[in-house]
Parts: structure tokens; C-alpha cells; sequence
């Protein structure tokens, strides 16, 4: 059977665990050439640089060949052809697919489409699971380990993608979550209800600094101002979720920064230079991740 | 004698689907085809229910429903009851069943969803909570809820 990875929950927390060692084991050892003669379609429906970038920089440095597009507008889809079509007639030149779609849903139907492992570097406002991979791969560089972390949620956690996606993989692992967000872009019910289902503690607040001294990451997201129906609302609160040097001064030694990327102004320039800041070794961590996942799905690592 | 076992026993040979939310009557015409059906049809609206306050009541000469029929009918209308008359008796009462998971008739209430943009069957996993079906998207993952529920065709 073909394993892909769409969805965070396609992986049990044995093979996220199992994700977090072979990445350790890639980022001690980054010259395993291993999928020497093997090609990997990496097509880009929507554009993305970073993503594209980390991905195609794992395959290279696994020793495969990339084939594929960065957008549509040199290609078949741009004439018209179906997504199905599209998909069944790359699964001919590659082992593998790697895929960004502006559609919700567009990798699983491309897992059902082709016979190759597909994984999903972002479907629309849906999954994005090789950075919630990263993230955790990063939690746990810093903090140890990945049981009983205590992570600050902060900003848009209504449609963040990327903070629904970490909290359904670290409910699996006794964490404790604060959701800090404006009350228009609170973590919705169903998520919540999730974690009471789980026995798992929460914290709400609109008001980031009061519980700070007591994490050990803070997992900043962007409040984009498109999110909001009520501008003034949105004057009233954006400078409420910005991240600035002086409030890390009474922070746990051990707590980190986190943020996916990219970084508008929600965490302020003076934090950079803080040894608590993480986000740019986060990027280092994602090839390494992403080397991991690929190999595992391939079967070229178990 | 009350008004239900009359309009029961009206029909000889037949099927009488019974407890559908008056607002549901029209999609379970739509899921039945009845726009198409040559036997004789009474359909009932808004009549008076102890249980549901206001229900429907549909009654078809000669026809029995499929079970992958009531499985659709269970989807917009869970509390239903389908009868089936033999010779002016009711020979077996069914209720529907809410299946666990659901294809290909109703469409996805998320817009950016890709089964709204490519022709691909939709898929659903059934969930219910609080009396409300809740029917999660095996693509994009959303849920689509019983207030908007749209049926294909």
C-alpha cells in the first residue's frame, strides 16, 4: 500500500516520531544520497518560494532529480485541461508528487488519482503537514522532547491553517495550549471541543503578555488585516499581537519563538538578535524534515 | 381514529414516509425523483405533530424505497419513518437510518473546495451532534451542516 501524507492525521504519533529521528538523523548527516536516480514532480499550482524551495532543496540533496512547475501559466492546466488529467499523466514521469493547489482538498484527490505517495505542501486554508512536521521537529530540538509542552498560541488562530494543523499532532502529546488571539479570530469550537474530548487543558485570553513567564514556545501567527469585517476593530487590536524585546525579559530560559513564515510585523525586528528567537533556524530544520518524510514515504527509509 | 392511520390506510400498495421536517419535504420530492414517478402522489405539509410540532408526509402508490434511498432520506430528514402498505396495512415500519458515511449527492458547502471545481464524487463522513447531522468532507476536510445542505443532481 502506498502511504502518502495529505493530512496531518495520515501519520499515528509513532510515524511523526519515527519523522523526528530520521530528520535528527539527516541533520547529522546531510549527504545521504540515497534517491540517486529517483525523479519527484514538484508542481506548484500556486506559486510559493519558500515551501518549493525547502522541498526541492531536500530532493537534491537525497540525490533525486526535480521535474516540475513553479506556476501554471506555461502549462497544460493554463489550456484547460483537467486537474485529474494533469495528475495521471505526471504520475507517468516520477516516483513521487509534491504539490501546492489554491483548492482545498486537491492533494487527497490526487492521491486517489495517481499511484505514487503524494504529499501536500498546501491545499488553500486546509492542511500544510510537512510545517507542522517542521514545527515539531523544532519543538522538540529545543525543548528536549515533545510530552508536556507548554505553547502560546498567538494571532490568527480562526484560519490559520498551520495552528490547527500543530495543535491536532501535539494534542497526542499531554501538551498545554493558550490560544491568544482578538475574540473575531479565536480558535474555533470544534477545535477546542477536540482537545476537551482529549482531556487536554486550555487557556483563552486576548492579552498575550500575562501568561508568557510560564511557556516554553510562543507560536506567533500574522492578524491580516483581510480578516477582519470591522476595520476599526482591527486598528483597535493589531498592535495588541506584536511580539517585542521587552516583554522576553521575564520568559522561561528554555522557551523559544516560533512563527511559519513569512513575518510581517507581528514580531518586532528587536526580537531577531534574542537567542529566544527561533524562526529563522526553524527554515534550516524543514529541509531536514522534509528529507525525512520523503525518504520514509519512498520506503527508502523505514 | 386520528388523521395519520387515515392518511395510512388511504393507499392499498405503497410506501408512506411519515415525521419529515416540513422544510425537508421538498428535497426528499428532489432525492425520490417523484417529478418523474407515474403512480399516484399525495404529499402533505405542515401538518400538526405532537413530536416534531410541525411535520410532512409523503405517500406513493405502488413504490418501495431502495435502502440506498432511505440512506439519502436519513441525511435530510433523520427523524423520518418509512412505512410500507400491503393491501391497506402497514406490512413494515422503518426508521431511517443515518449512515456513516455518504457519496455523491450533496455537494460541498465549502466554495474553495476542489469537488466544486472538478467533476469528482463527493465524499462525506456522517457525524451527528445534538440532533444535527454534520457531514465532513473527505477532501477539504470542512464541514458542511444540515442548514446548508445543498442536494445534486
Amino acid at each position: 500500500m502506498k502511504k502518502n501524507l495529505v493530512s496531518i492525521t495520515d501519520f499515528s504519533k509513532e510515524e511523526m516520531l519515527r519523522i523526528m529521528d530520521l530528520a535528527a538523523d539527516f541533520e547529522s548527516n546531510p549527504h545521504q544520497r540515497i534517491l540517486l536516480g529517483s525523479v519527484v514532480a514538484s508542481l506548484f499550482f500556486e506559486p510559493s518560494t519558500r515551501t518549493r524551495l525547502s522541498f526541492e532543496s531536500a530532493i537534491n540533496r537525497l540525490g533525486g532529480r526535480v521535474i516540475g512547475f513553479s506556476d501554471t501559466s506555461n502549462t497544460s492546466v493554463s489550456k484547460g485541461e483537467t486537474f485529474h488529467d494533469t495528475i495521471s499523466t505526471i504520475s507517468n514521469y516520477c516516483d513521487m508528487i509534491v504539490m501546492r493547489h489554491s483548492l482545498e482538498g486537491a492533494a487527497r484527490y490526487a492521491s486517489e488519482v495517481s499511484r505514487l505517495p503524494v504529499i501536500n505542501a498546501g491545499d488553500g486554508a486546509n492542511q500544510h503537514p510537512s510545517q507542522t512536521l517542521l514545527d515539531m521537529y523544532s519543538i522538540m530540538k529545543t525543548q528536549g522532547g515533545l510530552d508536556g509542552i507548554n505553547i502560546m498560541m498567538v494571532g490568527d488562530l480562526k484560519y490559520g491553517r498551520t495552528v490547527h494543523s500543530l495543535l491536532q499532532a501535539m494534542s497526542q502529546f499531554k501538551t498545554h495550549f493558550t490560544f491568544v488571539a482578538p475574540p473575531e479570530l479565536a480558535m474555533p469550537d470544534e477545535y477546542k471541543e477536540h482537545l476537551i474530548e482529549l482531556g487536554i487543558p486550555y487557556t483563552e485570553t486576548t492579552e498575550m503578555e500575562k501568561y508568557i513567564d510560564d511557556v516554553d514556545i510562543i507560536y506567533m501567527t500574522r492578524v491580516q488585516r483581510e480578516r477582519f469585517s470591522d476595520l476599526m476593530e482591527y486598528e483597535k487590536v493589531k498592535n495588541a499581537y506584536i511580539l517585542r524585546n521587552n516583554m522576553l525579559a521575564g520568559t522561561k530560559d528554555n522557551m523559544k519563538i516560533l512563527h511559519p513564515l513569512p513575518r510581517v510585523n507581528e514580531i518586532a525586528t528587536d526580537v531577531d538578535k534574542n537567542p529566544k528567537a527561533y524562526y529563522f533556524n526553524q527554515t534550516e530544520n524543514g529541509v531536514y524534515v522534509r528529507m525525512a518524510i520523503i525518504s520514509y514515504l519512498l520506503g527508502v527509509k523505514k | 381514529m386520528d388523521s395519520k392511520n387515515l392518511n395510512v390506510r388511504a393507499i392499498e400498495n405503497g410506501t408512506v414516509i411519515d415525521h419529515i421536517p416540513s422544510d425537508a419535504l421538498f428535497k426528499i420530492i428532489n432525492i425520490l425523483e417523484l417529478e418523474k414517478e407515474m403512480n399516484q402522489i399525495t404529499l402533505g405539509s405542515n401538518f400538526e405533530s405532537k413530536r416534531m410540532g410541525s411535520k410532512a408526509i409523503i405517500k406513493i402508490a405502488n413504490r418501495y424505497c431502495a435502502d440506498d434511498e432511505i440512506n439519502k432520506i436519513a441525511i435530510v430528514a433523520p427523524m423520518a419513518c418509512v412505512n410500507t402498505i400491503k393491501d391497506y396495512r402497514v406490512v413494515e415500519k422503518r426508521n431511517v437510518e443515518v449512515p456513516e458515511a455518504i457519496e455523491g449527492f450533496v455537494r460541498c458547502a465549502n466554495p474553495a473546495c476542489i469537488t466544486n471545481h472538478e467533476k469528482i464524487t463527493t465524499k462525506f463522513l456522517v457525524r451527528k451532534k445534538n440532533n444535527e447531522l454534520n457531514l465532513r468532507c473527505r477532501y477539504c476536510e470542512k464541514t458542511t451542516t444540515q442548514d446548508n445542505m445543498v442536494l445534486l443532481k
